[in-house]
């Protein structure tokens, strides 16, 4: 009798070390590529690093030095606007959806369409955002990009700012409203109290997210060699100098492609590092 | 003694489903009155009809009379804010608001209009004084509400209810979430409360009930099978469901 409990037993013991190392190997697989990704961008990108590349314009194709600085104010404006569109509007309908539409029919086909919506491949909405922006104006421009930009957020926004506000318990709202608070009260003044943390946190992710974007900016915003500050113009961004510099046949091209891999894997990473950060403030 | 409230005829659906069947009971003021009877017999349902929070969700239906100082506050298109700023309420569970202890008590009394900052500081002391939690908070005003410990948190919420002066307070299981040494402090503040506040208070503690209240009414399967005196509820009831209920026969 007691032998067949020791075999029962040390078979469980082997299954359950079976699957903590076949879980521990997968969990250094995803990681190793991150890591291996990492490396390759930072040992290849840095070296491209010097001042003209921050500071000045691109040189004529073949011509060695010149810089980025045009992409790089480029990402920064492009994603900024898709930002100031996104966001306050991706916030309320969260707002919506968490504090008024609750279970109604409008609210989970809102749901469900926004859910589709992050699925949707951003090539798509680039070709969209062409039909809609760019051929009626004949002619690319940073608005454009914006826009395409905003509405890849926009679903992210959405689910985020709900999903933040539900965690806000419901007899939080009852005890304001019981206090005589007026609904929209209740909800700017205590649930987006309760919620901002995770609201931020959402938010900065959806902007790091974006400003890696590639696909539905050369359909929109595509490029440009020289400064431009009007929406209505083409907009050099760092993602698309990437794609066109990668491809390019010059060694400097790819130096520099290099380059604005590793600033914009920097500015992702630390915008995910600082939502982090706020998020761990909460735990506190 | 002043009836406060008057319930006369009050039913009350979820949906199809018939909650309160014919309850019929005053509520005295300034005294505590206190609600018992096993779970899900309506009790918190009742409650929460005298603040009308039932009109938060679709779908509930309320019949018959309810009506404060004579006036019918079930009335249709009834101004819902001014009226819980009339009846306050405390909750099963403590629900600071994500802010700072401070912060707290103002919400209420921003709402009433109160701006002058002297005067929010004066009455948020007062509050915390009279709701026993000042001692402990005096030093952590300004941190956040919900670092306090849960029976620290439920006089909290006590003293945002009475922070904004309601006539009535209603309390639902107050103490359930909290520990015998918390559960007195509670029970000795809501003695203190009556004398300034009409109280109702729901318990599934039947010893609360015997210690902290004038009146009892007893609940079963939506129906107020008794209300009385508290004393003759606990030592000479004059129904059997009554009698069987607080000898701890079922329930």
């Amino acid at each position: 009798m007691t032998a067949g409990v020791d075999i029962h037993y040390m078979k469980r013991k082997a299954i359950n070390l079976l699957a903590l190392g076949a879980s521990m190997l997968c969990a250094v697989f995803g990681i190793v590529f991150l890591f291996w990704i990492l490396k390759d961008v930072l040992i290849n990108g840095a070296p491209a690093f010097n001042k003209a590349f921050f500071v000045e314009l691109p040189a004529p194709p073949g011509v060695e030095g010149g810089g980025l600085s045009n992409a790089i104010l480029g990402t920064v404006m492009i994603t900024s606007i898709a930002t100031a569109i996104g966001v306050p509007s991706g916030i309320l309908a969260g707002t919506y959806l968490s504090e008024y539409g609750r279970k109604s029919r409008v609210a989970s086909v809102v749901r469900f369409v926004s859910d589709i919506l992050v699925s949707a491949p951003s090539i798509v909405i680039g070709v969209f955002v062409y039909a809609m922006l760019v051929k009626p104006f004949r002619g690319f421009s940073a608005l454009a990009g914006a826009v395409a930009l905003s509405i890849i957020m926009l679903p992210v926004v959405v689910r985020t700012a709900e999903e933040m506000l539900k965690l806000v318990p419901d007899e939080t709202r009852e005890a304001a409203l019981a206090l005589g608070a007026p609904h929209w009260k209740v909800t700017v003044q205590v649930v987006y109290r309760g919620a901002i943390r995770g609201i931020t946190t959402g938010v900065m992710l959806a902007v790091a997210r974006v400003s890696g974007e590639t696909a539905p900016l050369i359909f929109t915003s595509f490029n440009n060699s020289f400064w431009n500050f009007k929406l209505s113009e083409p907009t050099a961004t760092l993602t698309v100098t990437i794609f066109n510099y990668a491809m390019g046949p010059y060694e400097d091209w790819h130096a520099k492609a290099w380059g604005a891999a590793f600033l914009i894997t920097a500015a992702v990473l630390m915008i995910t590092i600082l939502a982090r950060a706020i998020v761990g403030g909460r735990a506190k | 003694m002043k009836e406060k409230i008057k319930i006369k005829d009050l039913n009350f659906y979820y949906g199809k489903n018939h909650a309160l069947k014919g309850v019929s009971l005053p509520i005295y003021e300034k005294v505590i009155t206190a609600l018992i009877g096993p779970s899900g017999c309506g009790k918190t349902t009742f409650l929460r009809c005298l603040n009308r929070m039932h009109d938060l969700y679709p779908g509930n239906r309320y019949e018959g009379e309810i009506t404060m100082d004579g006036a019918n506050i079930l009335e249709k298109g009834l101004d819902l804010i001014k009226l819980r700023s009339k009846i306050g309420m405390v909750f099963q569970k403590p629900t600071p608001f994500p802010m700072s202890v401070f912060e707290n008590i103002a919400f209420g009394l921003k709402l009433l209009g109160i701006k002058k900052k002297s005067e929010i500081a004066v009455r948020v002391e007062k509050a915390l004084k009279d709701a026993a939690i000042f001692e402990e908070t005096k030093d952590r005003l300004h941190g956040s509400a919900l670092a306090l410990s849960g029976g620290q948190q439920q006089r909290l919420c006590i003293a945002r209810a009475i922070a904004v002066e309601p006539e009535v307070i209603l309390m639902d299981e107050p103490c359930s979430a909290l520990d015998p040494v918390a559960t007195a402090k509670i029970e000795d503040l809501m003695t203190d409360l009556k004398k300034d506040y009409t109280v109702v208070i729901v318990t599934h503690n039947m010893q609360q009930a015997a210690r902290v209240s004038e009146y009892t009414g007893f609940f079963m399967m939506g129906e107020v099978i008794e209300f009385d005196v508290t004393e003759k509820i606990f030592t000479a009831p004059s129904n059997k469901l009554t009698e069987d209920y607080i000898t701890g026969r079922f329930g």
